[in-house]
């Protein structure tokens, strides 16, 4: 599963970060058949936490009610110099995680 | 007698959508609160008022709060009234978060009033609600 994540690359400390993230997933609803008349198994992204430094900070429980390759934009104060670790698990139980370094000043 | 009586049932049943309107709050908040009263404020839903295509809305919910460890939003909760899964997604935030605020793109099953709902930490429920005219429905079945 791709993944795009938008942090600022460095920031002060006290300062707001705001997060960017876009999954690549079909979030398949569960309702829509195939050309045969199959309805086609619900696959979307059910659990999406972000952890800041070992410490979770933001959680999301999602359902078919989100877009496809959901887009979500939050925010987390900054700390110290770390590392923001995404992660993500889908129906079908694969799992997604994307990382990236915050350096605070 | 006779027309007063007919112009007070009349008055009643005039009244009696508006007091709907006013409590009609999406019954999946209202079982989330669990008996908490929902009051309306602090929450501000964007949504645009009109979607050509509900399979990607965008979607924008801010709370009022300083976000700090004695006064923070604990939870939000995105509610669909047409959706077959009403409760379209929850996010968990804490005092960390520095700013309650959160932009996302939802799925909606036709035009219909959306809901956000905001758990507070001193375990006060607030919210929401925005219209939303679909022209396009999300393909939630084979049309």
């Amino acid at each position: 599963m791709a993944a795009r994540i938008q942090v600022p690359a460095s920031t002060k400390r006290g300062e707001v970060v705001e997060i960017r993230l876009l999954i690549q997933h079909p979030m398949e609803t569960g309702y829509r058949r195939d050309d045969v008349g199959h309805l086609i198994k619900r696959n979307v992204i059910t659990l999406l936490s972000c952890r800041y430094d070992g410490v979770e900070v933001f959680r999301a429980d999602l359902s078919s009610g989100i877009a496809a390759n959901p887009y979500l934009q939050f925010y987390t104060v900054a700390g110290k110099s770390g590392e923001l670790e995404l992660y993500w698990i889908d129906d079908e139980g694969k799992q997604g995680s994307e990382r990236q370094a915050i350096k605070v000043t | 007698m006779k027309r007063r009586e007919f112009l007070a049932a009349l008055a009643g049943s005039l009244a009696l959508p508006a007091i709907a309107q006013e409590t009609g709050l999406d019954p999946a908040a209202v079982k989330l609160a669990n008996g908490a009263p929902l009051k309306k404020g602090k929450v501000t839903l964007t949504l645009p008022q009109l979607a050509d295509n509900g399979n990607s809305v965008p979607i924008r919910i801010v709370v009022e709060s300083p976000m700090t460890e004695a006064d923070h939003v604990k939870s939000i909760h995105l509610f669909s009234e047409r959706n077959p899964v009403s409760n379209m997604a929850n996010f968990y935030l804490g005092p960390r978060a520095g700013k309650a605020e959160i932009d996302s793109r939802v799925r909606l099953a036709g035009s219909q009033k959306v809901t956000a709902v905001a758990v507070l930490s001193d375990g006060t429920y607030w919210y929401d609600a925005a219209p939303i005219v679909v022209t396009l429905s999300a393909c939630l079945d084979e049309s």
